[in-house]
C-alpha cells in the first residue's frame, strides 16, 4: 500500500525558555521583538511523522501554520526536520491575537479535505494557551476518529495502533485511518535540523494561502477582557509544634 | 564556593570573610553602561538586572549562578565570552578594596578614560584576595546582543577546528561572541554522565560558535553564508544552527556541564593551560598516551578562540601514583611550548609552586615586593598564589 499523507499543524509561539511578560496596558502580553518557536508539542508532531516517513508508512508530509509573516520561520524548520511542503496561511498580527482553536481546526480540516490528507497531526495543546481543543475541534469537523495524547503510534493492519496517557495509565486503542492525531510529550525526542537539510529546506515548496481561500472566516468570538500577572505568592510560616499549627488553621477559619 | 584552585579554601589557620551579604547594586547609568555594585553580588542577578536594561554583563561562565563578582574580579576570571569582550582587565572600570591594614582603598572610579598615576586597579585584578579584599566593583557593560545564534559543528580533526576558527574570524567578524571546542571523549561525558543528547552524529571534534549582534536578519545571514562555505568546503562534516533560547540553551549544556558531568566518574584532575594553537592538542594527546589505562578518560575541551585548553583527567578515587604520572610532567610539557600553567583558574593554592614555569625568577621577585608592599603582615590570603618566602 501507498504511505499516508500527514498533515502536520505547527503553531509559532512563545519560546519556552522567554520570560513571558503582561503588557502594561493588559490586553495581552508581549510578543513584539520576544523570541518565537515552533510549538514543542507540535515538533514532536512532526518528529513522529517524519519518522513514519522513513518506517514508510507515509509518503508526504505537510506542514501547516496560521498566523503572521512570521511563521514562515516556523514553517522552514519543520520543511528542515523532514516535511516535504508547507502552506502558510497568513493572517494579520492583530487577527491573530484574537485567533482561536476553533478557527484553526476549521481551517486545518479544509486543508486536510483538500489535500486528500490521511492523517492529521497536532501537538496536543500549545504552550502559550493551553487550550488543548485544535485535534479535537478538527476531528469533529472531519468526522473522523481522533486519538489524542498519544505517546506510541504504530501500524496494525492498515488501521493504527495508539497508546494514550491517561489519568489513570496508559490506554491503547485501535482508530481506523482517517484519523487526527495529538501527540503528547513522550511520543518521541524531536531532532535537531542538521546543515544540510537546513539549506535543502530553503529549496521545498511554502505557498501563502488566506483564510478565505478555504472559506473561513477568523472574526473573533471572543474578547480578551484582562490579562494579568499571577498574584505574587504569600510567603509561608513556619510552625513549631503540631498545636501551633491548628491554633493557626482555626484562626484563619480553615478548620 | 566556585574557585577551581583551592583560593578561597583555608587550608590552616586562616578566618574566611564572606561578602555574601553586600550585594547590593550601587548604580548604573544606562548612557555609558556603567554598573557601580558590591562584591558579593551574584553574576547571574547581575546579568538579570541588566537585562532589563538592555545591558550585559561582559563576563560570562558556567557557575554564573553562584560566583560573586567580587571574586570574579579578584581572580579575573575569564568564561566563554572573553573572546568578544575582552578581559575584567580592560572592563573594570575601577574598584574599592579594603588593605591589610584597614585602608580602604576608593579606586570606584566610573570613568572609562583615566590616567592619572599608575592604574592600581589592575594589580587587584587576577590578584586572588592576596593584596586586599574588593568590596565594590564599577563595570563597563556592554549592550545586550538583540540576536543571538549558535551553531554546533562536527569536524574531523583538530586541524578543522583551527581552520573553522580561522573561517569564522574571518567571514562572522565583528559578531562572533563565543567559540568553543570539545573532542569526542568530552562529548562521550556529555552523553553517558550527563545524558545529554548530541544534536548531530558522532565526530572526533565538535565546535561550539556564538555570534551576537544588533541584527537578527544581519547575523542569520552572514551565519548562513558562512555555514554553507565551510560545509561547502568540507573542514565541517555536519552541524546544527539554532536562534531559539531553548534549543541556545540545550546546545550551550553541553558544553558548560562537562565540568558537573566529570565529577560522576570519581576524582577530576582540572588543568586550564594557555598554548599557542600549533601545540594546542598535542597535549591532549601527550597525557592520553602517558597515562594509558591509569585514568578513567583523558579528554580536552574549552576556549579555544582564547587559546585557553581545559584538559581533565579522571579516575574513580584520587590517586597519589597518578598525580605524581600528570605532575609536574604536564606543566613541564606547557612551560617547554612556552604556555601558562593556569590560562584563567588563578594559582591559588593547588598551583602556586609551579609559578616558575610560566613566570620569570626576576618577574616573581617583583611579585613579592608588591605583596610585602600591599600586607607586610601577611594576612591577605595567606599560603597562596606565590611560592613560599
Amino acid at each position: 500500500m501507498s504511505g499516508f499523507r500527514i498533515l502536520v499543524g505547527c503553531k509559532r509561539v512563545i519560546d519556552y525558555a522567554v520570560k513571558v511578560r503582561v503588557k502594561p496596558d493588559k490586553t495581552g502580553v508581549v510578543t513584539e521583538g520576544v523570541k518565537h518557536s515552533m510549538n514543542p508539542f507540535d515538533e514532536i508532531a512532526v518528529e513522529e511523522a517524519v519518522r513514519m516517513k522513513e518506517k514508510k508508512l507515509a509518503s508526504e508530509i505537510i506542514a501547516v501554520s496560521c498566523g503572521p509573516q512570521q511563521c514562515q520561520e516556523t514553517l522552514r524548520t519543520a520543511l528542515a526536520m523532514g516535511v516535504d511542503r508547507a502552506i502558510h496561511v497568513i493572517t494579520e498580527p492583530k487577527e491573530y491575537e484574537s485567533m482561536q482553536p476553533i478557527h484553526v481546526s476549521k481551517i486545518l480540516s479544509k486543508i486536510a479535505t483538500e489535500e486528500k490528507a490521511d492523517l492529521v497531526i497536532v501537538g496536543k495543546q500549545a504552550i502559550d494557551d493551553d487550550c488543548n481543543q485544535t485535534g479535537q475541534m478538527t476531528a469533529s469537523l472531519l468526522d473522523w476518529p481522533q486519538a489524542t495524547f498519544a505517546s506510541k503510534i504504530e501500524k496494525s493492519n492498515g488501521d493504527l495502533s495508539v497508546m494514550r496517557e491517561i489519568d489513570g495509565g496508559l490506554e491503547t486503542i485501535k482508530v481506523k485511518v482517517p484519523a487526527v492525531l495529538t501527540s503528547d510529550l513522550r511520543l518521541n525526542e524531536p531532532r535537531y535540523a542538521t546543515l544540510p537539510n537546513i539549506m535543502k529546506a530553503k529549496k521545498k515548496p511554502l505557498v501563502t494561502k488566506k483564510p478565505s481561500d478555504y472559506g473561513v472566516d477568523i472574526t473573533p468570538r471572543q474578547e480578551i477582557v484582562s490579562v494579568e500577572d499571577p498574584p505574587v505568592r504569600q510567603a509561608g510560616q513556619k510552625v513549631e509544634s503540631v498545636e501551633e499549627l491548628v491554633t493557626k488553621l482555626k484562626e484563619a477559619g480553615l478548620v | 564556593n566556585t574557585g577551581l584552585v583551592g583560593g578561597s579554601v583555608s587550608v590552616f589557620d586562616e578566618i574566611v570573610i564572606s561578602t555574601q551579604l553586600m550585594n547590593s547594586i550601587i548604580s548604573l547609568d544606562e548612557i555609558s553602561g556603567t554598573l557601580v555594585c558590591q562584591a558579593g553580588c551574584v553574576l547571574a542577578s547581575l546579568e538579570d538586572y541588566l537585562s532589563n536594561h538592555k545591558l550585559t554583563i561582559p563576563v560570562d561562565l558556567g557557575a554564573k549562578g553562584s560566583c560573586h563578582i567580587g571574586g570574579n574580579v579578584a581572580t579575573n576570571a575569564g568564561g566563554v565570552r572573553l573572546l568578544r569582550y575582552g578581559s575584567l582587565h580592560g572592563n573594570v572600570l575601577g574598584l574599592e578594596a579594603v588593605l591589610a591594614n584597614g585602608e580602604v582603598v576608593d579606586c570606584l572610579s566610573t570613568l572609562r578614560k583615566d590616567n592619572t598615576g599608575y592604574d592600581l586597579k589592575q594589580l587587584f585584578i587576577g590578584s586572588e584576595g592576596t593584596l586586599g579584599i574588593i568590596t565594590a566593583v564599577s563595570l563597563n557593560c556592554p549592550q545586550k546582543p538583540e540576536a543571538v545564534s549558535v551553531a554546533f559543528l562536527g569536524c574531523e580533526s583538530f586541524q578543522s577546528v583551527l581552520d573553522i576558527f580561522k573561517e569564522s574570524r574571518q567571514k562572522l567578524g565583528e559578531v562572533l561572541s563565543a567559540f568553543e571546542f570539545m573532542d569526542s571523549q568530552t562529548m562521550t561525558v556529555a552523553k553517558e554522565n550527563l545524558k545529554l543528547r548530541s544534536p548531530i552524529e558522532d565526530y572526533p571534534f565538535y565546535v561550539l560558535i556564538e555570534t551576537s549582534g544588533s541584527n537578527g536578519s544581519h547575523d542569520e545571514e552572514k551565519l548562513s553564508q558562512f555555514l554553507e562555505h565551510v560545509m561547502g568546503t568540507g573542514i565541517v562534516q555536519d552541524g546544527t544552527v539554532a536562534t531559539e533560547p531553548t534549543k541556545i540553551q540545550n546546545i550551550w549544556s553541553m558544553r558548560e556541564r562537562i565540568a558537573e558531568g566529570l565529577m560522576h566518574d570519581g576524582y577530576c584532575y582540572k588543568y586550564d593551560v594557555s598554548l599557542p594553537l600549533q601545540s594546542f592538542y598535542g597535549l591532549v594527546e601527550a597525557m592520553r598516551e602517558r597515562m594509558g589505562t591509569m585514568v578513567t578518560r583523558v579528554i580536552g575541551y574549552g576556549h579555544v578562540g582564547d587559546g585557553n585548553l581545559h584538559l581533565n583527567l579522571t579516575s574513580p578515587e584520587y590517586s597519589t601514583e597518578v598525580m605524581d604520572k600528570i605532575e609536574p610532567f604536564l606543566y613541564d610539557w606547557v612551560a617547554n611550548h612556552k604556555g601558562s600553567i593556569s590560562a584563567e583558574h588563578g594559582l591559588g593554592f593547588k598551583k602556586k609552586n609551579f609559578i616558575y614555569h610560566s613566570k620569570s625568577k626576576s618577574a616573581v621577585r617583583l611579585m613579592k615586593d608588591i605583596k610585602h608592599t600591599f600586607d607586610p603582615n601577611m594576612i591577605l590570603n595567606p599560603y597562596k598564589v606565590l611560592p613560599d618566602f
